[in-house]
């Protein structure tokens, strides 16, 4: 959806696409051109893209239909839904942990966090620069991954918290059974495009 | 790199217990680590961790029960209380999660007051006092008093009165309190700013998001100094980690 979004702007070929893509989200997820193209046909299928020959060079280049512009106003005018949440792998892991004997859950959790306020400074360093630098699509993007990193944080205090007073009440209680927590694909999480 | 002599700020196995006997309570446990001149450092743990002991004894208003405090390689310790408080007006600049700034002065009265205090003549400290405003963004609200300026002006006035005079340690203790993420991040980026330019900075705060502002991130647990991030190698290097 975010490839079909550019075209909106100009005919554009794959490859192209691929370079405005990553330099308007600051390379954060970076595609291959075999997903571009992978995604151009599916969209052509569905009637959103078509072909409009070749350029100079023998590019195919793309053009945006009038469903596919329909497309991109209600994209941006829905809300994303976040049903494959990317730190699903890490909530897995604390269930986990807290029901496996022998494994020190607290040290989990602040290992965890040293490695998230790593990130969190390199995020905040890049985001000082893309100030700097006036960019301000770069930014937002920075800034969504600070506040998810810091959500993830806020998230493991509060999973500490519990865990403290869980060990408090009832020393010897057998710990809860770890409610079915599903394994999504690792695809759909990185899936930016249709 | 500098070594650990160049410290502006440096705790040496502290240990501070409150209370005797059996009501003791360890604030602080064997904690050592030092800052260095053009470096910001955050002190990251929740409440009752030992972040306001840590503050407190590396602003000098409290002693440490065995361990020595250094600041600029003077241990606090062998010095008396007056010459405490005299190496704290020369080299400590404070930033508070309240501005506390003189509702009575002026936003250049209240950044020029340190230094007054410190014997400089009032038309020094006041030039002096321009010149810090106008590096915070502020020389045009020179002549406003507190009350008629935002929260995140006032931070502003804060931090200027916290480094005016070339003070070379601040400590700064939730700077951002209740200021919009925006407003926070423009504080911030003015203390890291001052920390680039040879200052060392020492943050005490329970938000991540401050903590990323950080060379070093210090975690403290139960008075424990339980962890350390070290100064990442390049910005670049998380851009294919942070996006998973």
């Amino acid at each position: 959806m975010g490839l079909l979004a550019l075209l909106e702007h100009e005919p554009m070929y794959g490859y192209q696409l691929r370079t405005e893509f990553e330099s308007r989200t600051g390379a954060t997820w970076p595609l291959n051109v075999g997903q571009v193209y992978t995604t151009l046909s599916r969209l052509e299928r569905d009637g959103l893209v078509r072909g409009s020959g070749r350029d100079d060079d023998g590019h195919d280049v793309y053009d945006i239909t009038d469903a596919g512009r329909q497309a991109v106003a209600s994209w941006f005018a829905e809300p994303v839904q976040r049903d494959s949440r990317p730190r699903d792998e890490l909530a897995i892991k604390l269930a986990l942990a807290v029901t496996v004997p022998g494994v020190d859950v607290s040290t989990v959790v602040q290992r965890q966090r040293v490695s998230t306020v790593r990130g969190l400074q390199d995020l905040t360093r890049l985001k000082q620069r893309a100030d700097d630098a006036g960019d301000l699509a770069w930014t937002l993007v920075l800034d969504s991954m600070i506040f998810a990193s810091e959500a993830e944080i806020r998230w493991l205090d509060h999973c500490e918290t519990r865990l403290a007073r869980a060990q408090h009440a009832r020393p010897s209680a057998a710990v809860p059974q770890p409610r079915g927590t599903s394994r999504r694909s690792a695809a759909s999480s990185r899936e930016v495009s249709r | 790199m500098s070594t650990a002599a160049d410290a502006v700020l440096r705790f040496d196995a502290v240990t501070r217990v409150h209370g005797s006997g059996e009501t003791a309570v360890t604030a602080l446990d064997d904690v050592s680590f030092s800052v260095h001149g053009g470096e910001l450092v955050a002190v990251m743990g929740p409440s009752g961790s030992g972040k306001s002991t840590l503050l407190s004894l590396a602003g000098g208003l409290d002693t440490p029960t065995s361990g020595a405090v250094r600041v600029d390689g003077v241990d606090l310790g062998s010095l008396g209380a007056a010459a405490v408080a005299a190496l704290r007006r020369r080299c400590l600049g404070y930033v508070f999660q309240e501005f506390n700034l003189i509702p009575a002065l002026t936003a250049a009265e209240n950044v020029a007051l340190p230094r007054e205090l410190d014997g400089v003549r009032r038309g020094r400290a006041r030039k002096e006092a321009d010149a810090a405003l106008a590096e915070v963004g502020l020389a045009d609200l020179a002549g406003r008093f507190p009350d008629d300026m935002s929260g995140g002006q006032q931070q502003r006035v804060a931090i200027a009165r916290a480094l005016i005079g070339g003070r070379r340690l601040v400590l700064a203790d939730e700077p951002t309190g209740a200021l919009d993420t925006q407003t926070g991040d423009t504080v911030l980026r003015l203390l890291r700013g001052r920390c680039d330019a040879g200052a060392a900075g020492l943050l005490v705060t329970h938000e991540a998001r401050h903590a990323g502002w950080a060379d070093r991130v210090i975690f403290l647990r139960d008075g424990v100094l339980v962890d350390e991030t070290s100064r990442p190698p390049s910005a670049e290097s998380l851009l294919f980690s942070a996006d998973q």
